[in-house]
């Protein structure tokens, strides 16, 4: 398909998927509920700085870090690994290959259109942050808004490409769910979800640096703390994206290898 | 149109016995079999022709029509369909064909049929002016009017079924794969969509190529035939043709006034089947003459048909010798 030609089905892929998203309104609460992990932690890290900060984190900053780390993980997430897996094994993704629009295009597309429904959780959130009075902590440089921007998307997109990684994985292994597991355990540790990266020692931080566990919660989170400036901030930025060339390099491969080897299973 | 040239397929399948001890023993050592689903085959099929693809079971009949799709990757050998090499699924390719498979849909689950025709109009960029009248040809001949605004997980199969026809047809493809498209339906919307086939084939002079083990499709549908078995090809031409090669013999249908004893019949040709007000002769096709007049004359007749043996009976007989001659050379 052209590239015209997709970017004008991109509404309706879009539109459909939202409609698919909010199909069921029970699921849709119950998942919102399943990603207040942030909260939690806020009340645990709360209790340990209560006699004073944990490093730089006093009672704001942690509230600060784990509202922002609930926001951006709604905007983040990305589950598409259990649906390509599922796909694969039961031979569904025949429909989506007999499309015009590259399969990759459509799971894009309906992992985005569920981020207005994200939104809306977000949303109290963001007002609930205000009233706290951690607004301080927000960027006040517009410069940084846009780092922030460009980081979130980054965040988005690497999300996105490792859980498409590892479904493609199903080609050669019939089922990826247990490394999509293996994956969640070392993204919960080595993201900055449960702890924030400053609060590791240094020697786990260099190599939390260098992992890509971190582009997708730590670094958007921290720049909406203004914990870094914005040499910093670029800097860690180029590696977030180092890490989306190279899954977006890794997704490829591993899709191209596995549509030889699609069995097509079930039909 | 379409062309194949000595296309093949092998699976690598893993097998495991049952039990706990086989189950441990898998983890440590895998045992894989290579199955040969298709070896070999060619053909080619002429715009707008309609064509069953016939075979028993894991004859290779849908590892065929999905290597044809672009679903699968042949091992071996080409395909060519409107001169597009299936595999690579160029979008110009896919905007052409259709695969439908009766045991899978594409519709969305959980949303009316019509936000899958929306969808489908989209991602086929089929412009909204053509879109409205396809869909009202494909609502007024398949009678989906009330159906597309429930969601599909409320259909009924057959519901289901004529809303996934719709679906396929949007874009309006110029090669229609079927693979089953009337299994699981009842007589009567078998009927209608065996109507709506030929009709969309007659009138847009697409090509369709059909598996089904429902023989009435293909009795139907299908002026040829193209017959796998165990991924061979072991028949490819007329359906007529075919039947007269396995079965020359005619079926001579009796209407009787009163009851005739066996012996008798046997007398005319080999008795099938004799019920008290009806009798059923198989008859040499070259003594047809001669049995039809002595039945009308020693008989107590009221009526009487010719028919040709069943499809089905025609296909068994024929799936059998294919089965013979295999396992001939092997024999001591």
């Amino acid at each position: 398909m052209s590239l015209g030609s997709t970017v004008r089905a991109l509404p309706t892929l879009l539109r459909v998927g939202f409609a698919e998203g909010v199909a069921y309104r029970a699921e849709l609460v119950v998942w919102i509920l399943s990603t207040t992990m942030p909260f939690i932690m806020l009340a645990l890290w709360s209790a340990v700085a209560r006699d004073g900060p944990v490093g730089r984190f006093g009672q704001t900053e942690l509230t600060a870090y784990f509202l922002a780390t609930f926001v951006v993980r709604q905007f983040t997430g990305s589950w598409i690994s259990w649906q390509i897996n599922f796909e694969i094994r039961h031979g569904t993704l025949s429909a989506r290959l007999l499309r015009p629009v590259h399969p990759a295009i459509a799971y894009a597309a309906e992992s985005l259109s569920i981020v207005p429904i994200r939104a809306l959780a977000a949303l109290p959130v963001i007002v609930l942050a205000l009233a706290l009075g951690v607004a301080g902590s927000f960027p006040r440089d517009p410069l940084a808004w846009l780092q922030w921007l460009v980081a979130i998307s980054g965040a988005w997109t690497l999300g996105f490409l490792s859980s498409f990684a590892i479904g493609c994985l199903a080609f050669r292994i019939e089922s990826s769910l247990k490394v999509m597991d293996v994956w969640l355990v070392l993204f919960w540790v080595c993201s900055g979800y449960l702890v924030p990266i400053e609060l590791f020692p240094q020697t786990a931080r260099t190599l939390l640096d260098w992992l890509p566990f971190r582009y997708q919660i730590g670094l958007p989170v921290e720049l909406l703390t203004s914990a870094h400036d914005l040499a910093q901030g670029w800097l860690l930025i180029a590696r977030q994206w180092a890490w989306v060339l190279a899954f977006a390099v890794l997704s490829a491969a591993l899709w191209r290898a596995g549509t030889r080897r699609y069995a097509a299973y079930g039909g | 149109m379409i062309q194949v040239r000595e296309l093949r397929k092998h699976y690598r399948v893993h097998r495991r016995a049952p039990g706990l001890l086989a189950a441990l023993r898998s983890l440590v050592r895998r045992r894989y079999d290579s199955v040969l689903a298709v070896d070999g085959i060619s053909f080619d099929i002429p715009a707008g022709e309609r064509v069953g693809f016939l075979g028993p079971n894991g004859a290779g009949k849908t590892t065929t029509l999905k290597m044809l799709a672009g679903l699968l990757h042949p091992t071996s050998g080409e395909a060519s369909v409107l001169g597009h090499v299936p595999r690579r699924r160029e979008p110009e390719f896919l905007r052409s064909i259709m695969l439908v498979m009766g045991q899978k849909q594409q519709l969305l689950w959980d949303l009316p049929p019509a936000e899958t025709f929306e969808l489908n109009r989209a991602v086929y960029d089929v412009p909204r002016a053509r879109f409205a009248r396809v869909m009202a040809e494909l609502t007024e001949l398949l009678e989906i009017g009330d159906l597309v605004t429930k969601p599909t997980r409320q259909l009924s199969l057959g519901e289901r079924m004529k809303c996934e026809l719709a679906a396929a047809l949007v874009h309006e493809p110029r090669v229609l794969f079927l693979d089953e498209p009337t299994i699981g339906l009842d007589v009567s919307m078998q009927v209608t969509m065996r109507d709506f086939i030929r009709r969309y084939n007659e009138r847009s002079g697409a090509t369709v190529l059909l598996t089904s083990h429902n023989m009435d499709d293909v009795a139907a549908l299908c002026p040829r035939v193209i017959v796998i078995d165990r991924g061979k090809l072991s028949y490819d031409g007329g359906l007529e043709a075919l039947v007269r090669r396995v079965r020359p013999e005619r079926r001579v249908v009796l209407h009787l006034e009163r009851p005739v004893d066996t012996h008798t019949l046997a007398r005319l040709g080999q008795v099938v089947t004799n019920e008290p007000a009806q009798a059923v002769l198989q008859v040499d096709e070259r003594r047809l003459r001669d049995t039809v007049g002595r039945a009308l004359g020693e008989l107590p007749v009221t009526d009487l048909t010719i028919e040709q043996a069943p499809l089905e009976e025609v296909m068994s007989e024929l799936f059998a010798r294919s089965r013979a001659e295999r396992e001939e050379p092997a024999a001591p």
